[in-house]
């Protein structure tokens, strides 16, 4: 980030940062960013001081608490949640798997097969964020819900055989068992895979696909070799969207699932709202935060594209 | 081997649409069960037609009141984030200045951050600064959630602004101020009003950082939430399905109008003078 704005004009990007440094009025910046910057110091940033805070202290409710720098708690909260810690990565990464072998299908429809249907399925994809997710949710026991016709066919064409030797559905159900989980955080966080992928696939020139054709690929070469890689910023955006909200996310696996599908969001919830242990919510939530953070480091460096962030 | 063949040209456009209907199945169950009549507190069994629920939208107790306070919530934080993050967004396309890094962090960060360490960070400071949970801190959150989506909105529409134009209005004497309301702000409206729509929803919808700062305040999505474990009202499946619905027309025919613009432009332009 730092270097891009530095880069000599006949490197940047075409359309970014060209704007040469306007000379009137030193202040103005200054003045346009300090009420929102001031809103998110205060709001956002000051509250991860006190969370840092209250995560050393120690005490009770009703005495009070104190700054102890009482680290231990980090390593309590771990050794005690790291189930739920683990779960948490585990459906999250299934979940951001499966929204990109759904989503990615889609996105190219909409790029490059859809044609004149183009707008109408982008407003199917969008609209759904405006009826509230909680219900669409719900919707989903109803449509899992046992004995129901989802649950009998998957049943009939002997999935859940597999599926219970996997561990992931247990008997003839499905709802309360990870696998219900599963599909509820892939559904909710789609959207924000497709519409990342389908930016960057309607940037691709269809003349290199017509290159690549010419040149004798076959289409899933031409997939491969040119459309798949030029995506690629697509793919990080999305998986990165879909991941870090779903390793945090506690809603489908309170409704869709049972106390054996707990993540750590539900723990960091309970704790914060039920059982109101604030240092160890807050170490909870600080161990989450920095798992994430050194997770996605990683995985953008590892992907080539640190100029995306 | 013909239907192979065929197939294999296909499978994108099927898979794709599996996916859409994937993500379409919970919205068609929404409607299908807002005409049920459902024995017991639950409604996840169909039992038999009725549309008594769509005649009385607000016969459940609290149900309106707390889709009224998200509404409102949503209308004051989206006019918040909106002109705090506009006024962002312009600052980082158009000037130069100290610590832009760090400003583009601190905008990013809030996106990258998983919401419940949002909320459980902005609980901890309520608490300590002893603030009454209620409608004041929802909006706060919520225009603190929301800034970020508008500045990155905002932002793509001003980068994408060709900068000539500005220089073209200052050389034919506007003021800054003029040039400012009669050229630039035009160019960025769809930016903004994209950025307004997006903290709209993301407002209406939001539960999680609502649930840990709303103390006894119940918006919308709360209430749906209570009502998993109480029992759901039909009610709420009407106003899932009625939202839909709007939101399906009012992007229908904002894209119809913007279409005739660009249409009437083309038109106007190839008239000879």
């Amino acid at each position: 980030m730092a270097a891009a704005t530095e880069a000599p004009p006949p490197l940047a990007p075409p359309g970014a940062e060209k704007k040469p440094p306007r000379r009137r009025g030193r202040w103005m910046p200054y003045l346009l960013l300090l009420p929102g910057i001031l809103w998110l110091v205060v709001f956002f940033a000051l509250p991860m001081v006190y969370q840092a805070s209250t995560s050393v202290q120690t005490g009770s409710l009703e005495e009070g608490y104190e700054v102890t720098w009482h680290f231990a708690t980090y390593w309590d909260a771990l050794s005690d949640y790291w189930p739920q810690f683990l779960r948490s990565v585990l459906y999250a990464g299934a979940a951001t798997v499966l929204c990109l072998l759904l989503g990615y299908p889609l996105a190219y429809l909409i790029a490059f097969r859809a044609g004149r249907w183009k707008h109408l399925i982008m407003i199917l994809v969008i609209a759904p964020f405006f009826t509230s997710f909680l219900i669409r949710t719900l919707a989903w026991k109803t449509i899992l819900a046992d004995g129901g016709p989802v649950v009998g066919a998957l049943d009939a064409l002997h999935v859940l055989d597999v599926t219970g030797w996997l561990g992931v559905t247990s008997g003839d159900r499905v709802l309360a068992t990870p696998l219900a989980v599963v599909c509820g955080l892939t559904y909710n966080f789609l959207p924000f895979m497709i519409l990342p992928l389908y930016t960057s696939l309607e940037r691709i020139d269809g003349r290199l696909h017509e290159a690549a054709g010419d040149l004798y690929a076959k289409p899933f070469t031409t997939f491969r070799k040119v459309t798949f890689p030029l995506s690629m910023p697509g793919v990080v955006s999305g998986t990165l969207l879909t991941f870090i909200p779903a390793a945090g996310d506690y809603v489908n696996a309170d409704l869709l699932g049972s106390t054996d599908t707990r993540m750590i969001g539900n723990v960091i919830q309970s704790q914060f709202l039920r059982i109101l242990d604030y240092p160890t919510a807050a170490a909870l939530s600080f161990i989450l935060m920095f798992a994430i953070l050194i997770m996605v480091t990683l995985y953008i460096r590892r992907s080539g594209t640190e100029d995306l962030v | 081997m013909a239907f192979v063949d065929w197939l294999k040209r296909r499978l994108v456009v099927i898979a794709g649409l599996f996916t859409l209907a994937y993500l379409l199945l919970p919205n068609v169950v929404v409607t299908v069960f807002s005409f049920n009549d459902p024995k017991g507190r639950f409604n996840y069994e169909w039992q038999k037609f009725s549309a008594d629920a769509w005649t009385d939208p607000c016969g459940v107790a609290d149900l309106c009141g707390s889709l009224s306070l998200s509404l409102q919530i949503a209308f004051w934080a989206t006019l918040g984030a909106t002109a705090l993050g506009t006024a962002i967004a312009f600052a980082l396309v158009r000037y130069r200045f100290r610590a832009r890094g760090a400003v583009n962090s601190l905008i990013f960060l809030p996106m990258a951050m998983p919401e419940v360490v949002m909320a459980a960070s902005l609980l901890t400071l309520f608490l300590n600064m002893g603030v009454q949970l209620g409608f004041w801190t929802i909006l706060i959150a919520h225009i603190m959630f929301c800034l970020s989506f508008v500045v990155t909105a905002v932002k793509a529409r001003v980068m994408s602004m060709d900068p000539r134009l500005e220089q073209a209005a200052q050389d034919l004497y506007a003021g800054p101020l003029q040039t400012f309301l009669r050229v630039t702000l035009p160019i960025a409206a769809p930016g903004i009003a994209a950025g307004a729509l997006l903290a709209f929803a993301l407002s209406f919808d939001d539960f999680i950082i609502t649930n840990f700062n709303a103390g006894s305040t119940v918006t919308f999505p709360m209430f749906v939430w209570g009502s998993a474990q109480r029992g759901t009202p039909v009610q709420i499946n009407v106003i899932g399905t009625a939202m839909f619905v709007l939101a399906v027309l009012f992007v229908l025919v904002s894209m119809l109008i913007s279409n005739r613009r660009t249409k009437q432009k083309a038109q106007s332009r190839s008239e000879p003078l």
